[in-house]
């Protein structure tokens, strides 16, 4: 039982796409690959890179999942970060053009490929993991539905990187400026019921720096291919922060 | 040392660990959770950034005997569950291991952080999944699949992740091992691995080495798995000379998204969806009048099967099966299953809160694997006798312990990753306290290791991966799916056969050593060839129909001569049998008995 559909009618699609690969080049440029796309049917963007890539087998590209859940994906269709596997072509491709570039703001490896040392780096500051100090129960911990609500819409963070790659604060402060997804995880382990690190972990938040350079420009939200809202997450803490003041 | 270089052993750069897991999936964060916290020097070498991993992408849960929704719930229904499940062929001992330990690998998982959906008395949910039973298959459906939403998976997988963040495991991320070396004992002493994004290469020594690679879904067309899923384990373990066991057993899940191959859950099933022909009828109470549509997998795969081929199937081309949520109500569908809900939109552009979900069976785990022992010990069989192999471990998907037996029940992969991964873990690290000596090997023995790589390196000519990828995948999918018979199975043998040269002899064009994508999809290629061919040629072997292995030629399940696990070794490309473990140390075994639901 093949579950693959025809292919019927086709039709040309140019990608113009980012190469660069250090080991011949000694600067990037923008290349066009021309495409065969069906006709009645929408294919997502990462079946069009897998189209390329059969033309030119040396296209770079992180994949894995295919579904958009585990985040390797994520890249620039035509000016907006978002993932490739989840990103359908109807919606992507402006006057038969399709221009994908790498995350901005972090080194470039090779083609669409970024290097996401600082955007890890950042999000191992918040510490990103259940801290607790009792002895641990036989059995689970008890939560409440309702406890257990606050996590929804923090918990299904996937790392792709594309909300801290289209902060601005983020390309000016990368070392510094948390960034909207480590901040998101932090606010994800504060609000955890069974969590016994909130002070410390807003103590740690409670600079020139790593919160506060968030100066509001959604970018975030507006690219999160889950969803998620992380500016929310940093007005939760820095609320939290003030709320201490007082 | 780069590796698009001419590598001789005397050259290259050595590594030194206590103990190397190699995947950064569920079951090799569980195994490297255990050994960080143990303070031996241990690494996770991943080829992807460990939260990219296919674990992720679980939806409907974890099974275990937590008692959460049934305070007198009891491991030892689902115990019976999953060796009736198994077809008889699980090892009973390990299976007992699973269901015994469950309750704790999972408590331990919440006690790290892991977000479960909750009970309004705080507990775990749990929801009711295929093939699972009260009181020994007495006592009407159970709910016994732990959850977090339908985001199981990703739950998990980043819960021991952060875990291991707190551990301070060392991570190797990006790096891609390419073969086991082995001295000549036949002991593993490490593995030859490269760095993706720069290309350097090294020997990586190890006193104990886990392959914890997962499945390789990939060997066929369409298939829920995701891209990476390509075998790496399994084609390591089988060049070095140990077997795979089973490996003819493929589940087909009941519900790919048509046309994508995107799973959604038999969590849907669980909370009340259903299927129905192009008739509108709920044809699964035809064929498990009682489990209707939470019978097995493999029955609810081949239910649906028979559907479409008596020209029930839905749709312009009677090619699929509709899964029906609408009746549950926006409330459950988008409390419950919020993954679902957004990949039904993304994929087969409908809301299942309104309309029914297109689906049809779609290739999804590998049962077998690996053979190993309950430590996660791999084993291999030397004239008809178990015998342990030094140094080397496996666990999750790419090992066949086995529990899974002939069809893996739904929940029950999740469970098995931890508590293997864990008893891996644990295992290592009693040997390394008992001192356990680094196995010696030479120069000829990484050399042997080299190889696969060096050919490919010096290839000027030859078919490019793309196109033997979707030979091979086109051969696996219309001759080894969910029915299978003789002619076909022997015609895509023979396919495979004639393949075999171009794919040892495949053409890479970018010879880069900087994230070169091309060279890891060639390695991949050859993984993922050996996982399909060892699975044709068992396949064709397994004359009768058992668990996921369907024969129209042997529709019987032949108890006299096949209540056997196939052991399958490479070199000459033979099957053998290997006795399945009717022996637990706590119950008694359960004895093969004619399976309905």
């Amino acid at each position: 039982m093949s579950a693959t559909i025809p292919l019927e009618e086709v039709r040309n699609l140019t990608i113009s796409v980012y190469r660069f690969d250090p080991n011949k080049d000694k600067k990037a440029y923008m290349e066009d690959i021309e495409i065969e796309v069906p006709v009645n049917k929408d294919l997502m963007v990462l079946d069009a890179l897998h189209l390329a890539k059969e033309k030119d087998a040396s296209l770079s590209f992180r994949r894995s999942c295919r579904e958009g859940v585990c985040g390797s994906d994520g890249m620039n269709i035509n000016g907006k970060n978002g993932l490739a596997c989840i990103t359908p072509l109807s919606e992507a491709v402006k006057r038969n053009k399709l221009v994908l570039r790498p995350m901005p703001g972090l080194p470039v490896i090779r083609d669409l490929i970024v290097d996401m040392k600082q955007f890890f780096d950042q999000l191992e500051k918040v510490k990103p993991y259940l801290i607790t100090k009792d002895e641990k129960p036989e059995i689970e911990r008890k939560q409440s539905p309702e406890e257990r609500e606050k996590l929804d819409g923090l918990y299904e963070c996937i790392l792709c990187g594309c909300c801290s790659t289209a902060c601005p604060s983020f390309w000016w402060n990368p070392d510094k400026f948390l960034g909207p997804a480590a901040l998101l995880q932090s606010w994800r382990f504060i609000s955890d019921s069974r969590d016994e690190a909130k002070e410390e972990r807003l103590d740690e938040l409670d600079d020139a720096f790593s919160l506060y350079r968030c100066h509001g420009i959604m970018n975030c939200v507006s690219v999160c291919p889950k969803g998620l809202n992380p500016t929310e997450a940093i007005s939760n803490i820095r609320s939290e922060l003030l709320n201490r003041k007082k | 040392m780069k590796v698009n270089e001419v590598i001789n052993s005397k050259d290259l750069p050595i590594m030194e660990f206590d103990g190397i897991i190699i995947g950064g999936g569920g079951a090799g964060m569980r195994s490297s959770l255990q050994l960080a916290q143990s303070g031996f020097k241990t690494a996770v070498i991943s080829k992807v950034f460990p939260t990219r991993s296919h674990t992720v992408s679980a939806q409907g849960g974890i099974t275990c005997a937590i008692q959460s929704d049934d305070p007198e719930d009891d491991w030892r229904w689902h115990m019976f569950d999953t060796v009736k499940g198994s077809d008889y062929i699980g090892d009973q001992d390990a299976i007992e291991y699973m269901c015994n330990e469950g309750p704790k690998a999972v408590f331990e998982l919440e006690h790290m952080g892991m977000p479960f959906s909750r009970t309004e008395e705080g507990r775990i949910y749990q929801r009711p999944f295929g093939g699972q039973s009260k009181n020994y298959g007495k006592g009407g459906q159970a709910s016994r699949t732990c959850a977090a939403a339908d985001r199981t998976g990703h739950s998990l997988l980043h819960t021991l992740y952060q875990a291991n963040l707190e551990a301070g495991t060392s991570f190797l991320n990006e790096w891609f091992a390419i073969d086991l070396v082995l001295n000549t004992k036949k002991q593993v002493t490490g593995v030859i691995a490269f760095e993706i994004e720069s290309g350097d290469i090294f020997y990586i020594k190890s006193k104990a080495t886990v392959l914890a690679t997962g499945g390789a879904g990939r060997i066929y067309a369409s298939t829920t798995n995701a891209l990476i899923n390509s075998g790496d384990g399994i084609g390591m373990a089988l060049r070095a000379g140990f077997p795979v066991q089973d490996i003819e057993m493929w589940q087909f899940h009941p519900t790919g998204i048509y046309g994508a191959g995107t799973l959604v859950t038999e969590g849907c099933r669980g909370e009340g969806g259903y299927l129905v022909n192009k008739d509108g009828e709920r044809f699964m109470e035809r064929y498990a009048p009682n489990a209707k549509d939470l019978a097995s997998r493999d029955v609810v795969s081949r239910s649906m099967a028979l559907e479409i081929l008596e020209g029930r199937g839905c749709g312009p081309n009677a090619d699929h099966i509709k899964l029906r949520l609408d009746h549950l109500g926006p409330e459950v569908v988008h409390k419950r299953l919020p993954g679902i809900t957004e990949l039904s939109k993304t994929f087969a552009h409908v809301d299942p809160a309104v309309e029914p979900i297109p689906v049809v069976p779609t290739c999804h785990y590998m049962m077998g694997g690996i053979p190993t022992n309950i430590h996660g010990q791999v084993i291999t069989v030397d004239k008809g006798e178990d015998k342990i192999v030094k140094g080397l471990y496996a666990a999750g998907e790419v090992a066949c312990v086995s529990v899974h037996g002939g069809n893996r029940l739904g929940g029950n992969s999740l469970l098995d990753l931890v508590v293997f991964g864990r008893a891996a873990g644990i295992h290592i690290e009693e040997s390394l306290k008992d001192g356990i000596d680094v196995q010696k090997s030479s120069n000829e023995d990484v050399d042997q290791a080299l190889k696969r790589l060096n050919k490919l390196n010096a290839s000027e000519e030859g078919l490019e991966t793309a196109y033997l990828k979707k030979e091979m995948q086109d051969n696996m999918q219309n001759n080894f799916g969910v029915f299978r018979t003789q002619d076909l199975m022997e015609k895509g043998i023979k396919d495979l056969s004639n393949s075999r040269k171009s794919v040892d002899n495949i053409y890479l064009s970018d010879k880069s050593a900087s994230f070169n994508t091309a060279r890891i999809e060639a390695l991949e290629m050859q993984n993922l060839f050996e996982v399909a061919e060892a699975t044709a040629i068992t396949a064709n072997e397994r004359k009768e129909s058992r668990g996921a292995h369907s024969r129209d030629d042997f529709p019987k399940r032949d108890d006299d001569n096949w209540l056997k696990h196939s052991i399958y070794f490479s070199k000459d490309k033979t099957v053998d049998q290997r006795d399945v473990n009717f022996r637990p140390n706590i119950v008694q075994a359960f004895q093969p008995a004619e399976r309905t639901y």
